[in-house]
């Protein structure tokens, strides 16, 4: 009879920063991003879809840019700062019940930009990281953008009109602010 | 699913990096080289691939980065992701590079091409990548560190076939080098949905003679219709007859490209519609880099 042997799972330590936070994780280094931000620390607004890039459900942002929380590996996370739904935040105050949405999230509602809310923290996150890089897109490289995820309830337009209405309202808040006050 | 265990190790330097390749393949460990992993992970998280090592490179900065030399010829780090050529400045990729800018539209979508590497998708060898079919179509060299040294390979011996390339398990894929300029090139595809593999893709290089209308030679490659993206001699023949750019030339050369080659059957599509999207694709590809 061959003896059986159990090797001992490859682990990591890793240091991750978390929406400004920096957490110390010791995980299997087969850990995906994604799964590492649900079960090890607990933010659970990041969902899991497909777990092979194509639904973008897992999308959060690493170092500004919309990415795959599914095709990350979370020891390849570490030294980047990662960010996920979790970091929206319109004011009010922590994870208080008094937290208000943020600019983006309030599109979404007012625009029904969700049904089911499955895939919206994924859009959210696609879109601010896209907002980011492009404050003043045109409805067409939205429709473009947005495409990269999956949503089966909204049919699309109320997303692409969420996003268009948060993009042109930032900018009045910027042009209104001024580049001298 | 989850991926299968593996033992992670991250490479400081590059001579670290193919050090601990040649180590692990003389071991016969099986190890696999992490850059991106905007194809490796999916492929472990369906239990595709099992690799026993990962080599992860995506700290090793020296791979990162879009640069002209002396002679004109445009190289990119193995770590450069497709964002950054998509978004690359036009001091950093002229007109003349243009086409690769333009390409990267069509790779998977932002947040693929945010972590996706060029190196990447090029050691990866999906006969219908992007890369693959701008590399073969422009005569890239890509440039390899390994065990046996530095080496530079070019794109027409690098792909051997169905995600097989020339590089040996213990080496590492580092630079892409562009070699010339391509100012009308074109790369289109036809996918099932946006942002998938293709079903084919066409790229064409034209070479036009100083008049701007007379096409005088070019290059045309084709994607998802082999093991490999290939060139079509047959097409370009067409291209190299002297005549004037226009819908009668660009038919002949799709027409040619569509007869000269044999392409598979699948769930994407039969020979038969693959032979005909070669040739739809191959004029939208004329017409577009005509039109540069």
């Amino acid at each position: 009879m061959s003896q059986i042997t159990h090797e001992p799972p490859d682990r990591q330590l890793l240091t991750l920063e978390v929406n400004g936070e920096a957490h110390e994780v010791l995980v299997e280094s087969r850990r995906t991003l994604v799964d590492v931000l649900r079960h090890d620390l607990g933010l659970t607004g990041t969902h899991v879809g497909c777990e092979h890039g194509i639904c973008g459900a897992c999308t959060v942002l690493i170092d500004g840019a919309p990415a795959r929380a599914c095709l990350t590996f979370a020891a390849q996370a570490e030294g980047s700062a990662v960010e996920t739904v979790e970091s929206l935040d319109g004011g009010g105050g922590g994870s208080a019940p008094g937290r208000r949405l943020s600019d983006l999230q309030q599109a979404f509602t007012e625009h029904h930009a969700l049904q089911c809310g499955f895939c919206t923290p994924g859009f959210l996150m696609l879109a601010e990281g896209h907002l980011a890089e492009q404050p003043a897109p045109s409805r067409e490289e939205i429709r473009e953008v947005v495409a990269a995820n999956l949503c089966r309830c909204t049919g699309y337009q109320t997303i692409v009109d969420a996003i268009e209405d948060c993009a042109a309202r930032r900018r009045a808040a910027t042009s209104e602010e001024g580049p001298c006050n | 699913m989850k991926p299968a265990p593996f033992t992670y190790h991250r490479a400081r330097d590059l001579d670290g990096a193919t050090r601990l390749l040649v180590e692990l393949e003389a071991r016969e460990e099986d190890p696999k080289v992490l850059a991106g992993g905007q194809s490796l992970v999916a492929m472990m998280n369906f239990r595709l691939a099992r690799p026993a090592h990962l080599v992860d490179i995506g700290r090793l900065d020296c791979l990162r980065g879009i640069h002209t030399d002396a002679d004109g010829a445009l190289h990119l780090g193995a770590l450069t992701t497709h964002h950054q050529v998509e978004r690359a400045p036009a001091e950093l990729l002229g007109r003349g590079h243009a086409v690769l800018r333009d390409a990267m539209r069509w790779v998977g979508h932002l947040p693929i091409r945010t972590r996706g590497t060029v190196g990447g998708s090029l050691a990866h060898a999906d006969a219908t990548a992007e890369w693959c079919l701008l590399a073969t179509l422009l005569d890239a060299e890509l440039v390899v560190h390994g065990g046996g040294g530095r080496r530079r390979v070019p794109a027409a011996e690098f792909f051997l076939g169905y995600y097989t390339t020339a590089l040996g398990a213990d080496e590492l894929l580092t630079e892409v080098v562009f070699p010339r300029e391509a100012p009308h090139a074109a790369l289109t595809e036809f996918a099932q949905r946006h942002g998938d593999f293709a079903t084919v893709a066409a790229a064409v290089d034209l070479e036009l003679a100083a008049d701007g209308r007379t096409v005088c030679g070019g290059r045309v490659a084709l994607g998802g219709v082999a093991a490999l993206p290939v060139r079509v001699p047959e097409a370009e023949a067409v291209l190299a007859r002297g005549d004037t750019a226009g819908d009668a030339l660009f038919a002949a050369c799709g027409q040619a490209a569509a007869e000269a080659v044999d392409p598979p059957s699948d769930d994407a599509g039969s020979a038969g519609y693959r032979r005909r999207l070669a040739r739809t694709l191959v004029v939208q590809a004329c017409e577009e880099a005509f039109a540069r």
